[in-house]
């Protein structure tokens, strides 16, 4: 018999308006896997992870977490269900009435009750991690450069050590050190805490070290799925078009040449 | 498009919005008597709603208060009804301008304040990214928004009053000759208990009011920073229409029979 995945979405529509943005997402995700998902901009891989997050409804399908329905609950239950989950989101998204450790502790105190003198302590740590020293703690989210707010985003997202950790293009705007410093980052949530990681990614290295999985977004469906190793021989033209990084081939960017 | 079409289109939106509204206050009113609650939040708006509302409030009230007793004096002074004077102005302070003008001002510097914060972290994503840590933005943002300003209108109020019956008192003794015990005694004889409950409730419905505009409009706007600025001006021209249909609907209950 095989396993419940730990997420589950079988045919997800979500629409704003007429525009259609996901057309019937069908995709499982083990316990312990680490799945990147990789597409063209503006495709809808944002609007994915809220949907499995809650934050967006879909109009059509289901959405399993742990052989639960998620669009079901509501709630205390949803909030329960929320303090297993990490979150990075793309724009960092720090509170910026808050300093930079009472972002990374605010899961810790809110949803976990731990004090809050402890939940500092945790908090620097987790900066640590993402290489912010303990005065970056201090400071307030709008004194921090771009790359310093993801990382910072990044040390919230895994603070609480959530079984299942989105994150959206962890690497983007950062140098290529730190860039594979966060990679080892994940890839070690992965590994030591058994998380459960969707990545969106158009960073094609980091997809490498960080994936066990590639799935890719294409007009709203998940048009190719396989483990990483068979993502250079895919033989499906939208994925070689896309990790090549080529203009020509199928997928038509919305462009008018002069 | 022809009128009943537009009159029509008009009502349909306002009531969508009249539901969108009362469902935004059921929601946080259900929130209200729920734990946790959080305590650090109320007392920085209460800081924010109250202390530094109390300069504008006070000048506000200050500068009423003389203007009024001013125009009372000179159009009494026709009937040789000077007397009245100290007890028109402050029954029109205490039943009427001091919580009008008081939360008119207050609404001004917080519906806005509050629906900018809350309409950028809508915008930013921090509204998302409190409910990925387990924590509900209408107990964080909203809730203590509105218990502070239930609880500090009507301290401000109250303060305006006193303010704005001494502003009164200083144009009557400084410029107009009244005796300043004699002024005292006719205004404290003429000010009953129903004036100053029914100021405090005007407040208290007041600094709702204010607190739901602007966190309301804050909590639903879109679009980038121009969303926000839209947020930001619907907060407080929607509070000010709100405050204003609140005291007339209160002054009818309490003195209209
Ligand atoms: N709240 C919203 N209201 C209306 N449309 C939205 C909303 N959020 C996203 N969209 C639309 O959905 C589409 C997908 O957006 P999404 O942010 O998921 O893209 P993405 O794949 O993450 O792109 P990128 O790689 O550039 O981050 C876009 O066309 C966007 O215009
Ligand atoms: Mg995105």
């Amino acid at each position: 018999m095989k396993d419940t995945p730990k997420i589950a979405l079988d045919g997800v529509k979500k629409r704003f308006g007429s525009k259609v943005v996901l057309d019937g997402v069908t995709l499982n995700i083990a316990k312990g896997e680490s799945l990147v998902v990789i597409g063209g901009s503006g495709t809808g891989k944002s609007v994915l992870l809220k949907c499995i997050l809650g934050l967006l409804k879909p109009e059509e399908g289901s959405i399993h977490i742990d052989g639960e329905n998620t669009l079901t609950r509501s709630g205390k239950s949803r909030r329960e269900q929320m303090a297993r989950f990490g979150m990075l989101f793309q724009g960092a998204a720090l509170f910026d009435s808050l300093p930079v450790w009472e972002n990374v502790a605010f899961g810790l105190m809110k949803a976990h009750g731990v004090k809050r003198k402890d939940a500092r302590d945790i908090a620097l740590e987790k900066l640590g991690r993402v290489g912010l020293s303990e005065d970056v703690g201090a400071l307030f989210p709008d004194e921090l450069s771009g790359g310093m707010k993801k990382r910072v985003g990044l040390a919230r997202a895994i603070a609480a050590d959530p079984d299942i950790i989105f994150f959206d293009e962890p690497t983007t705007g950062l140098d290529p050190i730190m860039s594979d410093i966060i990679n080892d980052l994940i890839v070690e949530s992965v590994r030591d805490l058994g998380a459960t990681t969707i990545t969106i990614t158009h960073d094609m290295a980091s997809a490498r070290k960080i994936a066990h999985s590639i799935a890719m977004l294409h007009k709203g469906q998940i048009i190719w799925q396989g483990s990483q190793d068979d993502v250079d021989n895919s033989g499906n033209a939208y994925v070689e078009q896309f990790i090549h990084g080529r203009a020509e081939g199928p997928i038509k960017m919305a462009v008018r040449k002069g | 498009m022809n009128f009943f079409a537009i009159i029509g289109r008009f009502t349909l939106n306002a009531l969508a919005a009249l539901g969108r509204l009362t469902l935004f206050a059921g929601q946080a009113l259900g929130h209200l008597a729920r734990p946790p609650f959080f305590i650090r939040n109320i007392s920085q708006q209460i800081l924010t709603i109250g202390y530094f509302s109390l300069p504008v409030v006070g000048l506000t009230a200050l500068f009423t208060g003389a203007a009024l007793a001013q125009q009372i004096y000179v159009g009494s002074a026709r009937f040789n009804a000077e007397s009245t004077m100290a007890a028109v102005v402050v029954i029109a302070i205490v039943r009427e301008l001091g919580p009008v003008l008081g939360g008119l001002m207050v609404a001004g510097r917080v519906s806005s304040a509050m629906a900018a914060e809350i309409g950028t972290m809508r915008v930013t994503e921090q509204i998302d990214a409190l409910v990925t840590l387990s924590t509900d933005p209408y107990k964080y943002l909203v809730v203590p928004r509105l218990i502070a300003g239930v609880i500090t209108l009507p301290f401000l109020v109250a303060v305006a009053n006193i303010i704005g019956v001494f502003g009164g008192f200083l144009v009557a003794t400084q410029r107009l000759g009244f005796n300043a015990g004699n002024y005292l005694s006719v205004t404290m004889n003429f000010l009953e208990a129903t004036d100053i409950v029914s100021s405090l409730v005007k407040a208290a419905v007041f600094g709702f009011i204010i607190a739901l505009m602007g966190s309301y409009h804050g909590y639903h706007s879109s679009g980038g920073a121009q969303g926000v600025g839209r947020a930001t001006t619907d907060a407080v021209v929607s509070a000010f229409i709100l405050i204003l249909l609140a005291n007339l609907i209160i002054t009818i209950m309490v003195f209209g029979s």
